[in-house]
């Protein structure tokens, strides 16, 4: 034993053991699992979060000078300063701070006049700040000197020329509404209405103009319709190029503000990172796209279990908690992420990959199914150990490889993915492979579940009373000319229960799915517009703010002296319009009379209590949106490249918010009541995106379950019931062996029409006969055997009363039927005579085979009988002697002389099975046999010698396939289909085809076709066995279809049938068959030689001839 | 099949790998300029789609040619592609050429030969990975030959240009991207003439 095979053989052992554990206790390992997540994750709470919001640093006031534009701190020593602290900011942004109260105050007053007094001081101020004169070292300068100068507007803003400055200073103030033109304002009638003239309609993230020209966030600005608040507040924003302190003393001066408990100690800095464009989201959008696509193929691959969903979802958890475990295990090594997660997120979820969960997945549903669950997970695991072992081991080398560039980015990455990988495979082993165990052993219950009501509906005793219906069936109903009624189904009787209803309308639309995916997309959507994190990495701007204002502390701003008064050209002034409302400061006044200082005079009053300053102001800037000074400076203007420092990447914009003075106001104001309406916000909706997820299957109907074993196990000695309509059968197989004509029905005149509708002359035609040897073969309806003497006097013959017919077999005019007493009977289907019989047996007989001039008749106990049919004419072409009429012919059976056909045993089998025989196929002189035992037997039809006993299945026999190339395919209760070589006996190849039985199988010359219980049918390749395609039935409708020819299938749906290519699994043609609403699902489909279908609605039968079809394909 | 279906899914298959290569052109092409991004937008969006707009469809020509080429080649040699014959593999290969452009054009080596070095070994780990047959290899090299060829020509004739060359006219790099795009490309198609896999019943 080499080392390998001996690694080899511990690692499936030790997989083994530990799929057992998983499946033992399941809990305590999820929850153990789910504490390790948390656990690693733990250290990500200290991370800052990921993205572009601004960044601040803050400074003392005190001799404040701009930083180097060099770093030159030591690379060992740890800065202070954070890394974009360099050279000149982009500006400087003083924030004069005005607050006023309304008083006296009335309960009544106009809102509109609320606000003029206060704002009408902005005039004044402004005035002030633009006839300042600095003084310095250097000499005095005027305004203009020193602060930011803008030039043109960005061209889509050109209907806000008049708002806001061009060519000029860059000072806002809620004036620039008026232009700065005091006259404008005294005349404006409605204040309110034009500051919100430009506030936009729809939902806005950025800032608005009247957020910027009040400098304060709307709220709290105290402007606004239904503002009921006596505080009014704005701010004076000028933006400076270079620092200078003095225009805030000598505002000091000019309104001293004794209650004023802030000072300015500190500059903020603020740094802004570059807003992501779309340039950058493309790519970043299409990794993403990239990424749910591949999600999305990876899970749909899931199959064969309780919950695809919830079994996806356990995959994509395990995969994502596996990446956060791996940064937060970083992080808490040391190892500060650098990268920006979100964009090499996709490409690490890519690089680990949900493939291990797929195999594992696979691995677990392809073990047997009769396994106890633990076992079949130990078994699936270890299984797929190797593999996944070295899967593993080569991601791990070619990560290390990569780990070897030396590419600091690359490194990075490399180590994430590692150990990444590695707590992938930890979660894997252990939250997966539990959640699998869980959700098999759930399948399993719900199978057991599934299969005993279906069980229990079999016996045959079982009272079902409908006579109301059939009285309503025995009205015939006019055929069309395709149509035959027929007797009730008992399909009909079966009426869904509501809350089954709601849930197939649930399973078929989709809706969950649809909706969970809307909303996903709605809000990756809103993320991405909204959310920097992770989304905006790139600086484009740094900017720096400045607040003069201290913490808190008390102490007096030292004034200083000199401030010459300076007259300059007023720059055009600019204007948006902000929101107004509330203030938070909701004192209530006490009426105590204001001076009378006009709008005019400059001067502040003196303070009055309510006016307070405290640290809440001084933070106020801070609850400006984050995109406030960046729409100021970007969003707005083109900025003269010149004036950013000379390193243009990462410009830096420092901002001096000051409250440079405190200016308060007193006003009475004695207006009346207010009217009017301010601006509603409409939420702005993003259009759902539609994506139609593939759903998990509509469950299938108990009822609809074409369960074969019902046949089997129904109480077959029980005696034939005679009177009553058994319980609805609902299974083809069922149907077909029970079948037999009813009343008001010939079954030459279907014959005829069929042979009518072709345009042959009947005389000609060839036999009428199955094409497929498949089960649904005899075009019958389903009905019972004892039913016609209850139901009608008007019989074509009459039964011989002595048990319903089991099985049943077509061929030329004759017609072979089994019945439960053992009873072999052999019809005229013409003349509706009975050709002969045969009773030596008393044990029921649960299939026929009728080939040539041998029948076959397996019975109950599980013996073989082999007849052969000595006739003279009885098999020669088809006479049509039949008329409409016949139906009313007297119904006693004849015995017609003249063709006698006699039908002798030749060998009997006695104990070909242990079990009743399920299934039996004959065809290129061997016969098979598929029983409840589980195996398949191959005898040679002549002289019924057993070749092969044919072992391979785990659960009863269902459906077997014969043909004249000698592949047989079998399929079984436990889902699988099995190709045999019949000549030598061996298994050629074993897929695990349906959840559920196998209900149908077929072959054309290239490939398999099979239906289950899951009302799938699949197709498969006959050489290789793998499956090529498979398409999704309408219920109850799995076992319906039939090939045309070997390009050419057919299926049926609800109310119709599809034509496919088999060849690549393209529908080609739906066609409806009558009105939609009274639409029932297609049974069986039986294929005619010439190219006419019938298709079994339940109660009614349905040909269909199809010559267009196959003109097409030719 | 019959001849008309045939057709039929010859031009829907290259349409698809048409479209493609016209998104991953425009996608892969953003990720180059965009270190040069300005801080407007719309400019950008304006000139990426102006200044080489011959670009994409050229791309999209090629891509179809080359997935057509792939599963073409297979069938002639007689050795269908089986290896991990499915879409979630196909997503995976196309994730991971993003990445690799994303790699050359984000990441900060130290010189030019360290970054060609990698995107090779990471190219050959992209064959390695998704495709592993001899023809894919032998194609793809061909197609990065050929792909290099033409572009020098280009340059030289002054159609257009990169920006410090290190390889005659070109980025040393390029032909690694051209390699790995043959084989994401020839994936795809390769997944396209399989067909398509599952069909919905109509409703």
């Amino acid at each position: 034993m080499t080392l390998t095979e001996r690694l080899r053989e511990k690692i499936s052992q030790a997989f083994y053991n530990h799929g057992l554990l998983c499946a033992s206790y399941p809990i305590p390992i999820i929850l153990f699992t789910g504490l390790c997540i948390v656990a690693c994750c733990c250290p990500l709470l200290k991370l800052p979060l990921p993205g572009t919001g601004p960044v601040e640093f803050t400074t003392p006031v005190k001799d404040y000078s701009p930083p180097p534009v060099a770093l030159d701190h030591k690379p060992g020593e740890p800065s202070e300063r954070p890394e974009w602290y360099v050279g000149a900011p982009v500006a400087y942004i003083q924030q004069i701070f005005v607050k006023s109260s309304v008083s006296p105050w009335h309960k009544n007053l106009l809102a509109v006049d609320v606000f003029r007094s206060p704002l009408s001081r902005a005039f004044q101020l402004v005035e002030e700040i633009r006839n300042h004169v600095l003084r310095d070292s250097s000499g005095t300068r005027g305004l203009e000197e020193v602060c930011l100068q803008v030039t043109d507007l960005l061209p889509g803003l050109r209907k806000l020329r008049n708002l806001l400055p061009e060519h000029g200073c860059l000072l806002l103030s809620p004036g620039n509404f008026w232009q700065n033109d005091r006259e404008r304002f005294h005349a404006d009638p409605d204040i309110i209405g034009t500051i919100h003239q430009h506030e936009p309609k729809t939902l806005q993230t950025s800032a608005t103009l009247k957020d910027l020209l009040f400098g304060v966030p709307g709220k709290y600005s105290g402007v606004g319709l239904y503002t009921r608040k006596r505080m009014v507040s704005y701010t004076i924003t000028l933006v400076f190029r270079r620092y200078h302190a003095n225009l805030r003393a000598r505002l000091m001066l000019l309104h001293p503000s004794p209650n004023c408990s802030l000072r300015a100690e500190s500059l903020v800095h603020v740094h802004f990172k570059e807003e992501i464009g779309i340039a950058e989201l493309i790519p970043l959008v299409t990794t993403y796209i990239i990424l749910f696509a591949y999600i999305y193929f990876s899970t749909r691959k899931i199959d064969m279990v309780k919950s695809k969903w919830g079994l996806a979802l356990a995959a994509v958890v395990t995969v994502l908690s596996s990446l956060l475990m791996s940064v937060g295990l970083c992080t808490l090594f040391g190892l500060t992420p650098t990268l920006n997660g979100g964009e090499i997120f996709p490409y690490l979820v890519v690089v680990i990959g949900l493939e291990n969960v797929l195999v594992l997945t696979k691995s677990v549903v392809s073990t047997p199914v009769d396994l106890e669950v633990k076992l079949r997970i130990a078994q699936g695991l270890s299984s797929e150990s190797w593999s996944i072992m070295k899967n593993m081991a080569t991601e791990l080398g070619i990560i290390l490889i990569g780990y070897f560039t030396l590419v600091p980015a690359i490194q990075e990455f490399c180590l994430f993915a590692v150990v990444g990988l590695v707590s992938d495979f930890f979660l894997q082993m252990l939250f997966f492979t539990t959640v699998l165990s869980i959700d098999i052993r759930r399948m399993e219950l719900a199978d057991l579940n599934k299969r005993l009501p279906s069980e229990a509906c079999l016996p045959p005793a079982k009272p079902v009373g409908r006579p109301a219906r059939f009285e309503r069936q025995l009205a015939v109903r006019p055929s069309t000319p395709h149509t035959i009624t027929l007797q009730p189904s008992s399909f009909r009787n079966l009426r869904l229960p509501k809350r089954l209803r709601v849930i197939y309308f649930l399973a078929r639309t989709r809706l969950a799915q649809r909706l969970i995916m809307a909303g996903t997309v709605v809000w990756i959507g809103i993320l991405v517009y909204t959310d920097p994190a992770g989304l905006r990495t790139y600086l484009a701007a740094q900017v720096t703010e400045q607040s003069p204002l201290g913490d808190g502390a008390l102490t007096p701003m030292p004034v200083p002296s000199g401030v010459l008064p300076a007259s300059h050209p007023d720059p055009a002034f600019s204007i948006f319009p902000p929101d107004a409302p509330k203030l938070p400061e909701n004192q209530t006044l006490p009426g105590e009379p204001p001076e009378p200082g006009g709008p005019a005079e400059g001067a502040p009053d003196s303070p009055v209590p309510e006016v307070t300053w405290g640290p809440e102001d001084e933070e106020l800037w801070r609850t400006l949106s984050f995109r406030h000074w960046p729409t100021l400076f970007i969003g707005l203007y083109q900025l003269p490249r010149a004036s950013l420092p000379p390193q243009a990447g990462d410009p830096l914009l420092r901002r001096d918010s000051g409250v440079g003075s405190v200016f308060e106001a007193q006003e009475s104001w004695e207006r009346l009541s207010d009217s009017g309406k301010g601006g509603l916000e409409e939420p702005g909706d993003s259009p759902p995106l539609r994506h139609r997820p593939r759903g998990p299957q509509p469950p299938a109907l108990f009822g609809d379950q074409p369960d074969l074993t019902c046949l089997i196990d129904t109480n077959f000695s029980a005696q034939p019931r005679l009177s009553e309509p058994t319980q609805p059968e609902p299974r083809h197989r069922a149907g077909c062996s029970r079948a037999r004509e009813g009343p008001g029905y010939d079954f030459s005149r279907l014959v005829q029409r069929v042979y009518q509708e072709d345009g042959l002359a009947p005389s000609h035609s060839p036999a009428l006969r199955p094409a497929s040897p498949g089960p649904g073969s005899p075009p019958t309806p389903e009905d019972e055997g004892g039913y016609p003497e209850k139901g009608s006097p008007s019989l074509a013959w009459a039964p011989s009363a002595d048990g319903s017919i089991w099985s049943l077999e077509l061929q030329g005019s004759l017609i072979v039927v089994g019945r439960s007493s053992g009873r072999l009977e052999v019809w005229d289907a013409i003349e509706g005579t009975l050709r002969c019989s045969s009773e030596e047996v008393s044990s029921g007989i649960t299939a026929l085979v009728f080939l040539d001039k041998r029948i076959v008749a397996a019975r109950l106990n599980g013996s073989l009988d082999f007849f052969s049919l000595e006739t003279h004419a009885a098999l020669s072409p088809l006479q049509f002697r039949g008329t409409p009429g016949r139906s009313s012919s007297p119904a006693s059976p004849v015995y017609s002389s003249s063709d006698a056909v006699a039908c002798r045993l030749t060998h009997t089998v006695p104990c070909a099975h242990q079990k009743p025989i399920t299934a039996l196929k004959a065809a290129a002189g061997r016969l098979v046999t598929g029983s409840q035992d589980h195996t398949l037997r191959v005898f040679r039809l002549e002289d019924s010698c057993c070749l092969f006993t044919l072992q391979g299945h785990s659960g009863a026999i269902t459906a077997v396939y014969i043909d004249q190339t000698m592949v047989l395919a079998s399929g079984g209760q436990d889902g699988a289909i099995c190709l045999w070589d019949v000549l030598t006996g061996s298994r050629v190849s074993h897929m695990f085809a349906h959840r559920g039985d196998v209900t149908s199988l077929t072959c054309t010359t290239s490939c398999v076709i099979s239906s289950g219980l899951d009302d799938l049918i699949s197709i498969w390749d006959r050489s290789t066995g793998i499956k090529l395609y498979s398409i999704q039935q309408d219920l109850g409708c799995g076992a319906s279809l039939g090939v045309i020819s070997d390009n050419l299938l057919v299926t049926g749906g609800q109310g119709c049938v599809s034509f496919w290519d088999l060849n690549y699994g393209d529908l080609l043609q739906t066609v409806y068959l009558g009105k939609n609403s009274e639409a029932q699902p297609t049974r069986q489909i039986l294929v005619l030689d010439n190219a006419a279908i019938v298709c079994n609605f339940g109660s009614e039968l349905s040909l269909v001839y199809v010559p267009s079809v196959l003109e097409k394909l030719d | 099949g019959p001849p008309g279906s045939w057709h039929h899914h010859l031009v829907q298959r290259s349409l698809v790998l048409f479209s493609v290569g016209v998104v991953l052109a425009l996608v892969l092409n953003l990720l180059q300029v965009q270190r040069n991004v300005t801080l407007f937008p719309e400019e950008v969006i304006a000139t990426i789609f102006s200044s080489a707009w011959w670009v994409p469809p050229c791309c999209g020509t090629a891509a179809a040619v080359v997935g057509l080429l792939y599963p073409c080649i297979d069938s002639r040699l007689g050795e269908p592609h089986k290896f991990k014959r499915e879409w979630a593999s196909v997503m995976r290969c196309v994730a991971v050429f993003v990445g690799i452009n994303h790699a050359s054009a984000k990441l900060d080596f130290a010189n030019n030969v360290q970054l060609s070095l990698t995107l090779a070994a990471l190219s050959l780990g992209l064959w390695w990975t998704f495709d592993r047959s001899r023809s894919g290899l032998g194609l793809g090299i061909t197609i990065a030959f050929l792909a290099t060829l033409i572009t020098q020509l280009l340059v030289y004739n002054g159609v257009y240009q990169y920006t410090s060359p290190d390889f005659l006219y070109i980025r040393s790099w390029l032909p690694c991207i051209f390699f790995s795009g043959g084989v994401t490309v020839g994936n795809i198609g390769r997944q396209l003439a399989m067909g398509v896999p599952e069909k919905p019943h109509s409703d």
